[in-house]
This record gives C-alpha cells, sequence and structure tokens, in this order.
C-alpha cells in the first residue's frame, strides 16, 4: 500500500499532471473510456445492484458524462489566475489568486452508485491538475473489479491508481498520507476517515447520510407530490443518500398519501413489482436483513413483502409510525418510508431540528411563504421544494452535508475548487524602495497616522490618482525623515486631494 | 446513530465528560446552543450590531489594548497600531460594508430540465463555533475570525490563549459588554481546559497554532463530525536571487523576520541564496539592522521581546547551530534576543528543523534556482514563500515549481493587509482560508436549493418508469447532448 501510495506521489512530483493539455487528455481519455465500455460498465452496475441497462445509464454514466463536459469547457476558466483588489499600500504591485493541485488525493467511493460516486470526484481531482489514487466500494464488486481494470487501460497509470480490497485495505490505505481525501459513505465510518486524516493534517470532503425528512403541506399537489417522492424514494431500491427517507404530514393527509403513492408505484412498476425491469435490488444480504428489522411492530399501510433469495423488498408505507422505533433511529437506505403524524409545520420543523443535520430537505406546498419559512427554520446539506434529489443534479449548485452528514462540497466548479489549493499571490518588484521607507523603525506616530492612510483606504483605478498618490508617498516619506511637523500640513493637502478623487 | 435527537435540546450539549467531574464549560455552552435555536443571530441587524460592538471596543479601549499588547509582548503603540489595531479596524469595517451582499443568496446556474426554477446557494450560520487563537498577535487573531463567525450569523465561544495574559484578561473581561453575552462567551485555560472543551461538539473550530496541536483539534473535531479551519506554520523559505539589490533585499528581509520579535508564523524563516549572494547580503543586513534599532538592539523600543521563559530557552539553544555573523546576544532576565543572522547551517541542525518564530535568520547555501526550489519542495509545505530577484522570471518559476500557504515576491507578508486575499495554509501549515469574505463563508454552511415550478408536471413524465423504447432514446438522446445530468 505504501509503495503504490509513493509511486503515485513520485509520478506527481514529476509535475506531469499539471499542463493543463494534459489534464484534458487525460479528462477526453476518460469521456472515451466511458463510451466504448459503456456495456461494460452498465453490465458491472447491473450485477450489483439488479439495475436496469437503461437506469444505470440515466442515473449515472450520463451524470459522469456532463461532469466530463463541463470540466473540458471551463477548465481554462477555473485553472487561471483571478486578479484580487488591491489597497493603497499594495497599489503598484500585483495581486492575484492562483489554483494549484495539491497533489495526491484519495476517492473512496460507495456502493449505491458505484460508478458515478467514485468517477465523478476522479473528475474534480484529475481537472484540478492532482495524482488520484481510488479505492471504490468492494460491496459493489462488479463495478470495483471493472473500474480496477479499466482505469489503467485508459487513463495514465502512474497518475492514477486504483486499490481494491475491504475494511483491512482501506484501513491500510488510511495509515498513507494524502492531500486531500473525499469519503463517500456512512456517518460511522466518516469519523474514522477524519480521525485518520488528522494524524497527517490532511483536509477531508465528506459525503455522508443521514434521514432527509420530507413534508408534505395541506396546500399543495397531492398527486405531483406523491409521484415525485415514490420516484425518488423507490428509486435504486431506497438506496440513495438523498432518498426522501420519511414523511412528516398532518395526520388527515396520511391516507391520501398512502393512496397516491401506491397508485404511483402501479403506475411505475406495474402489477407485480417483482417484474417490473425497473425496480432493483438491495445490495446484499447485510443489508437485506438491516431493512427487514426495521419493519418489526410498524404498521404497514401497503407493501412489506420480502423475498431473501432475490433480495427484493417491495415499495413499503408506514404510517402513524412512532419517532422512537428503529426505522427513525437510523437512515433507512431502502424502499419503506414511513410517515410520521405532525400537528403542523412547526411541529415538523421542531421534529427536524431536534435531530442531525441531514443530508438533503424536501418540503411540498402550493404556499410560497411556508416553503421559505421551513427552509429558514432547518438546516440541511441541500434543499429541494416541491420536488426529490432535483438539487444534485445541477453542477452550479455544491452537493454536500453539513453537521453529521458531512463537510465540504463537489460537483462542478466546486469539485475543482475542493481539489485545488487557491494560493495568493503578492509580486512586488525591488524597485521603488523609498516608499517602503515608511513602514521601517525607527518609528513614529505620524508613521502611524500614514500606515492607517494606506492600510484603510482601498485603491481605485484612476491613473491620475496612481501617479498622485505615488508622488505623494515618496514625498511623505522624505518628509518624515526630515521633519514631523510638515506631515501635518502635507495631511490636510493629501485629504484635500482625496476628496476629488473618485 | 444518523437519525437520534440531536444533543443540544436535551439536557446536555454532546458532552462526554466523565460523570461525577464538574464540567465547566456546560452551562455556558447550553445557554449559547439555546440562543442560537431560538433564531437570535440571524437578522442582518443582529449581526451588524455585533460587529458595530467590536469596532467600538477597538476604538473605546484603544489605549487599553495597547498597553495590554505591550506588556505581552513589549509592542510598541506603532506596532500595536499597524500589527493589531489596524487589521482588525479594517476587518470589522469590510465586514460591516459588505454584510448585506454576502447574506444574500447566490444564484446558480440552471440547467434545460430546471429552467422554470429557483436555484440559489443559501449561506447558513453553522451554529455553535469555537475560536482557538495563539498569543502572537493575540487581538488580530482573536477578532479577526470572530468578525467572520458573526456576520455568518454563529454563536461564538472564544477561548484567547493564556500565555498573552494582558490580551487575554482584557479580551475576558472587556470584550463581552460590547456583544450580546446570550451569543458570545469567552473561556479561559491553558491545553488541559481546552482538551476538555475540545470534548464538547461544537459544529466549527477555527484553530490558530502549531501543527502539532493542529493534530489534536482535528482529531477531537472528527469525533463529532466539526469541520475545522487550522491555521498553523512552518518554515517559510525566503529565496534571495543573485540578480537583485542586495541592500533592498536585506531591508525588506530583516523588517519582516525581526517584526514582532520574529513571532510571526509567515516570518520568513530561513534565507537560501548563493555563497556569493551571501557575502554582499550578511553585511547588508547588518546595515538594516542598525538602522532599525541601532547599535545596541536592545535598547531600542521597536524591537520587542520573547513572550516566555519556555521560548527564551528554545531560541537561545538555537543561537548555537551554525556560525553567528549578526548579533547573537540573548539576555534571560529581559527575555531579549539579538536580531540574528547564522550562517554554515546543516540541514539536520535544530535551527532548520523546527519553525524558528524568533529574530535568528539561517543562511542556507545553494547554487541556483534550480537547486532552492528542491529544497523547498524536499520540505512541508510552509505557510508562506518568498522570493526575491529583479528577475520576474526567477520569481514566476518559484511561484510556479513550489506550493505554499501564500507566496510573496520582493515583499515581505503585506499580503497580509488584503481582504481580497484569501489567508491560510496547505499541507502541514493548515486548512481552510479567512479574511474578508473568506471569512464569511469559511463560518457560512453553503445550503444548495432548487425550488421546484409546482406546476408542469407533463414535462415530469418522461422521468418515470417504465420507460418504453422510445421514451430510452429519446431521454438519452436530450441528455446526452448537452451537459446537463440525470432527468
Amino acid at each position: 500500500m505504501e509503495r503504490e501510495v509513493q509511486r503515485v506521489r513520485a509520478a506527481f512530483g514529476s509535475g506531469r499532471s499539471r499542463p493543463l493539455t494534459f489534464r484534458r487528455r487525460q479528462l477526453e481519455a476518460l469521456r472515451v473510456m466511458v463510451q466504448e465500455r459503456e456495456k461494460d460498465i452498465l453490465a458491472a452496475i447491473g450485477a450489483d445492484l439488479s439495475k436496469s441497462e437503461f437506469n444505470a445509464y440515466s442515473q449515472e454514466v450520463i451524470t459522469v458524462l456532463g461532469e466530463i463536459d463541463l470540466m473540458l469547457e471551463k477548465l481554462p476558466e477555473w485553472a487561471a489566475a483571478k486578479p484580487a483588489q488591491r489597497n493603497l499600500l499594495t497599489m503598484l504591485d500585483e495581486a492575484y489568486i492562483q489554483p494549484e493541485p495539491l497533489g495526491v488525493v484519495l476517492i473512496i467511493g460507495a456502493w449505491n452508485y458505484p460508478f458515478a460516486l467514485t468517477i465523478q470526484p476522479l473528475i474534480g481531482a484529475i481537472a484540478a491538475g492532482n495524482a488520484v489514487i481510488i479505492k471504490p466500494s468492494e460491496v459493489s464488486e462488479n463495478t470495483a473489479k471493472l473500474l480496477a481494470k479499466l482505469l489503467p487501460q485508459y487513463l495514465d497509470q502512474d497518475l492514477y491508481a486504483v486499490v481494491t480490497g475491504g475494511v483491512e485495505e482501506t484501513t491500510e490505505l488510511l495509515k498513507q498520507r494524502f492531500d486531500h481525501i473525499l469519503y463517500t459513505g456512512n456517518t460511522t465510518v466518516g469519523k474514522i476517515v477524519m480521525q485518520a486524516a488528522a494524524k497527517h493534517l490532511t483536509p477531508v470532503t465528506l459525503e455522508l447520510g443521514g434521514k432527509s425528512p420530507c413534508y408534505v403541506d395541506r396546500d399543495c399537489d397531492l398527486d405531483v407530490a406523491c409521484r415525485r417522492i415514490a420516484w425518488g424514494k423507490f428509486m435504486n431500491c431506497g438506496q440513495t443518500c438523498i432518498a426522501p427517507d420519511y414523511v412528516l404530514c398532518e395526520p388527515s393527509l396520511q391516507d391520501l398519501i398512502v393512496q397516491k403513492v401506491q397508485e404511483a408505484v402501479k403506475g411505475f412498476y406495474g402489477e407485480n413489482v417483482k417484474e417490473s425491469p425497473d425496480y432493483e435490488r438491495i445490495v446484499n444480504l447485510r443489508h437485506f436483513k438491516r431493512i427487514q428489522s426495521l419493519l418489526e411492530g410498524q404498521k404497514i399501510a401497503f407493501g412489506g413483502e420480502m423475498d431473501e433469495a432475490t433480495r427484493y423488498i417491495a415499495p413499503t408505507i408506514l404510517t402513524d409510525v412512532d419517532p422512537g422505533t428503529k426505522v427513525m433511529q437510523e437512515e433507512i437506505f431502502g424502499p419503506i418510508l414511513p410517515i410520521v403524524p405532525v400537528k403542523n409545520a412547526d411541529e415538523a420543523i421542531q421534529f427536524i431540528n431536534e435531530r442531525e443535520k441531514p443530508l438533503a430537505f424536501y418540503v411540498f406546498s402550493h404556499n410560497s411563504k411556508l416553503i421559505k419559512r421551513m427552509i429558514d427554520g432547518t438546516s440541511s446539506g441541500g434543499v429541494t421544494g416541491n420536488d426529490v434529489i432535483m438539487h444534485f443534479t445541477l453542477s452550479s449548485l455544491p452537493f454536500g452535508g453539513v453537521g453529521s452528514s458531512g463537510m465540504g462540497a463537489y460537483h462542478g466548479k466546486h469539485s475543482f475548487d475542493t481539489f485545488s489549493h487557491q494560493r495568493p499571490c503578492l509580486l512586488k518588484t525591488l524597485k521603488r524602495e523609498g516608499m517602503n521607507q515608511l513602514r521601517y523603525p525607527p518609528n513614529s506616530q505620524s508613521k502611524v497616522d500614514w500606515a492607517k492612510f494606506f492600510m484603510l483606504k482601498r485603491f481605485n483605478k484612476e491613473r491620475l490618482c496612481l501617479l498622485l498618490l505615488t508622488l505623494l508617498g515618496v514625498l511623505a516619506a522624505v518628509l518624515i525623515k526630515s521633519t514631523a511637523t510638515n506631515t501635518t500640513i502635507l495631511s490636510s493637502f493629501v485629504g484635500e486631494s482625496m476628496t476629488s478623487c473618485p | 446513530m444518523s437519525g437520534t435527537k440531536r444533543p443540544g435540546s436535551a439536557k446536555h450539549p454532546g458532552s462526554e465528560s466523565t460523570p461525577g467531574r464538574m464540567d465547566p464549560f456546560a452551562d455556558t455552552l447550553q445557554r449559547l446552543r439555546e440562543a442560537f435555536v431560538s433564531g437570535r443571530t440571524r437578522p442582518a441587524k443582529f449581526r451588524a450590531a455585533q460587529l458595530k460592538g467590536l469596532s467600538l471596543f477597538l476604538q473605546e479601549n484603544k489605549q487599553l489594548l495597547q498597553e495590554a499588547l505591550a506588556q505581552d509582548l513589549y509592542k510598541t503603540a506603532f506596532h500595536s497600531e499597524v500589527s493589531e489595531l489596524i487589521l482588525c479596524q479594517n476587518q470589522v469595517d469590510f465586514a460591516l460594508r459588505n454584510l448585506h451582499t454576502w447574506m444574500k443568496d447566490e444564484p446558480g446556474a440552471k440547467n434545460l430540465m430546471t429552467q422554470l426554477d429557483s436555484v440559489f446557494i443559501r449561506k447558513e450560520p453553522f451554529g455553535l463555533v469555537l475560536i482557538l487563537s495563539p498569543w502572537n498577535y493575540p487581538l488580530n487573531l482573536s477578532l479577526g475570525p470572530l468578525v467572520g463567525a458573526l456576520a455568518a450569523g454563529n454563536c461564538v465561544v472564544l477561548k484567547p490563549s493564556e500565555i498573552s495574559k494582558s490580551t487575554m484578561k482584557v479580551l475576558a473581561k472587556v470584550l463581552p459588554r460590547y456583544l450580546d453575552q446570550s451569543c458570545f462567551a469567552v473561556v479561559l485555560g491553558g491545553p488541559e481546559e481546552t482538551g476538555r472543551l475540545l470534548e464538547h461538539k461544537f459544529d466549527y473550530i477555527f484553530f490558530t497554532g502549531s501543527p502539532r496541536v493542529g493534530k489534536i483539534v482535528m482529531a477531537a473535531a472528527a469525533k463529532h463530525l466539526t469541520p475545522v479551519t487550522l491555521e498553523l506554520g512552518g518554515k517559510n523559505p525566503c529565496y534571495v536571487d543573485d540578480n537583485c539589490d542586495p541592500q533592498t533585499v536585506a531591508n525588506r528581509v530583516a523588517f519582516f523576520r525581526c517584526f514582532n520579535t520574529g513571532q510571526t508564523c509567515v516570518a520568513p524563516d530561513y534565507v537560501l541564496c548563493s555563497p556569493e549572494m551571501q557575502a554582499k547580503l550578511v553585511p547588508a543586513l547588518q546595515s538594516a539592522i542598525t538602522r532599525f534599532y541601532g547599535n545596541d538592539p536592545q535598547r531600542s523600543p521597536d524591537l520587542g521581546r520573547i513572550i516566555s521563559q519556555k521560548h527564551f530557552q528554545r531560541l537561545r539553544g538555537l543561537l548555537s547551530c551554525g556560525r553567528v555573523v549578526i548579533g547573537g546576544q540573548s539576555d534571560e532576565s529581559d527575555l531579549y534576543i539579538a536580531p540574528t543572522v547564522l550562517v554554515d547551517v546543516k540541514e539536520t541542525e535544530p535551527v532548520m528543523q523546527e519553525e524558528i518564530f524568533g529574530p535568528i535568520l539561517p543562511i542556507v547555501n545553494v547554487r541556483s534556482l534550480d537547486q532552492a526550489i528542491d529544497f523547498i519542495n524536499r520540505r512541508e509545505k510552509p505557510l508562506a514563500l518568498y522570493a526575491f530577484s529583479n528577475s520576474s522570471q526567477a520569481v514566476k518559476q518559484m511561484l510556479d515549481r513550489t506550493s505554499s500557504g501564500n507566496f510573496a515576491g520582493n515583499q515581505g507578508f503585506t499580503f497580509l493587509t488584503l481582504t481580497s486575499l484569501p489567508f491560510g495554509g496547505v499541507g502541514q501549515s493548515g486548512m481552510g482560508r479567512y479574511h474578508g469574505k473568506f471569512s464569511f463563508d469559511t463560518f457560512s454552511h453553503h445550503r444548495a436549493c432548487l425550488l421546484s415550478h409546482p406546476g408542469l408536471e407533463m414535462l415530469n413524465n418522461i422521468r418515470y418508469p417504465p420507460y418504453s423504447d422510445f421514451e430510452q432514446k429519446l431521454i438519452t438522446w436530450a441528455l446526452g447532448s448537452h451537459s446537463c445530468t440525470l432527468l
């Protein structure tokens, strides 16, 4: 493990990954890989999650392609130095912020969208000029094996390496030193990753989870709301970090919601959900049993059918759920939708705030004031109003959590920034040392006044002012060296001229 | 555990202290958390009032603060002004001027599917913020982060360094009077108390100090998944090219090295230059030092003293590294270390192994720019990197082929005065950044918001299963040719 990381680090040290042309080529190669090997990729995802080719394509591959295209388009803009506003003290200097790669980035992928959640971060890391070690989740075995085979075939083998394995290998990997770690997964392991990172002072981005609440207001289009909720909930068999985890609504709405969700489910998957090619399966037996246990003692409004052999769990709704029960104590990550009745929106806000900050918050209502109130009154990684999941699809929005749902964010420019060090640069010449006399000891009160003048005023671009002030600076320096009294005269003179400069 | 009740609404604010042991912080933290939950700190008016309070604190207590800084670090009035008071005032004013703009939702670009929706990034306070500040610029490094945390709408616990005692007292006794005390508290203590404080859950931790303690802070934060900004340190290299005016360079290097008696995280720590340059630089440095501090620097009011016995002893030990060519004197009773230049220094000696944080400048010889770059890259990424040369090419090369928190060409750390530049480290020198708008952003959670148009469900039907062959082709075509994602 150590050797592998050192090899990648040495490759980074060569400087190969820095030129924009190189980064472009790698991103283009990645694109080619996705296009040429599409069938293999879809098959691997399908094998891991019993996902149809179309779903795998529309949920994962499209996201990746979109991200590559965006990165290719924006790379020159994002990698360019950005000039910074100067003050009088630095008005003749060059001041800017230069994005730089961090070095060796570790990406630990998750199993629920095994392709997208590993490759999307990779795209950002490559674009920012880093070397990358990719550790796909061992739970999604087929995708992991495929990535280990494909990535070296299309990308620079020394700069980008795939490491496979389980808990033991990951623990070993985390002992090594990286320049940034992006981890997607659960809270418990998130803490372990951050603790390991602390030993090396490695910054981290943790994409974790939680219970994403969904408040359904009395005043909303219930048909549309329930259809969208059903879509987001049962997609990938509920195994989505931003799936609406549970519903909060007034008691009078419960039955209607059950009815309409049921209708939506029938519309999506037909009478026999098990037969639908668009309905996935639980990833493994351990999670199957975990989700199964969540149903104990619950009132099942519909659904509840299970088949251990195929790891099938039917779309299920629970009503009148007691907040103290198991299903409300952990992220469900399965096709079970509990409904917790609350009196009104205020109670819903309170309920949400008593719990850990979730990765996503959803609210359905025609009343935009109510939506605003609920957003203002809660906190979460992200929000989608009158829909679910969709904020994930906009690369202009940072995707990340807060509190126990995570820290940091990525997607689009946020990926580029996450994997870069934004280095401030101030370039001066060795000339005009005369102007610096002001700052050197021995010191005096008049120097304080001048220091204030130069540091507190902001620089505006009028060329005339610039010339005037340069001269004044030198003049002031010379004068201070000679006598102290002259400065008062000068101060008032300068004060006058400052008001005439815009 | 992810869905369980969050501590803070119940009795304990996430404290895991051993039973039967008095937790001195529990009440304070509980109080602040409750204030945050109540929403007091959110309105712009409240935040502006807090910032104005800070401004008033600085203005009304200028003399008190100058005295405290003089007592702690022998700072003259001038020093206190330019390195602490003015910078704080600047930050407060800048925040007040821009608060409303910063608080606004940032609109986001939409894709095809979301053209009719409202897309924005909402800046929200994290909640309860902990600021741990150090002793070398005890006012500036407390108030600087505080400005950002308050502007962003958080409740704040400030733990100033116990080493800069006088300033600590002013911050503890006087500062709270200017702020809403239900949302702000100062806690005091040493390493042990800080350890206990860190057992509690915070929503953000901002730490300025050494990398060693930075690791401890981050490990403690990891237990609660608390995001952190760590402003640490390291050895800031200062490359002096053969192509330069030795006196000008010497002026700048000596000035920034000796500023605050060398106790600055971004001070040039050591010089890299050729033996030929060294021969010219040393007399120029002597000239500069004499000019700034006179023939007997111990008498100069513009040179400060070392903060404590412990650091004095540490620095005195470094005086025996290499060979002293300038200074080298020390006076234990006065905690005085003379501005010193060392040559013939070996990489393995202590003076090249730890951050100096004192008025001692070792010179290490290199034969070329390339060698200097290799030397720098073999070591941890520093907080600041300096390159002096008449050739802008040389400066650019140094910039392009190294990494550091900040970079200055032909200059010292004046970049600190620019609110438009982010200030922070990279690698061992730190993570995260602040100053100006970067402070506000650091202490805010950037919440992605998409408010979908409630109607027009017809357009959405395309995303729902089942997917006929035709629909699949249509969707694939529609999404494949643009840079938008998902259905």
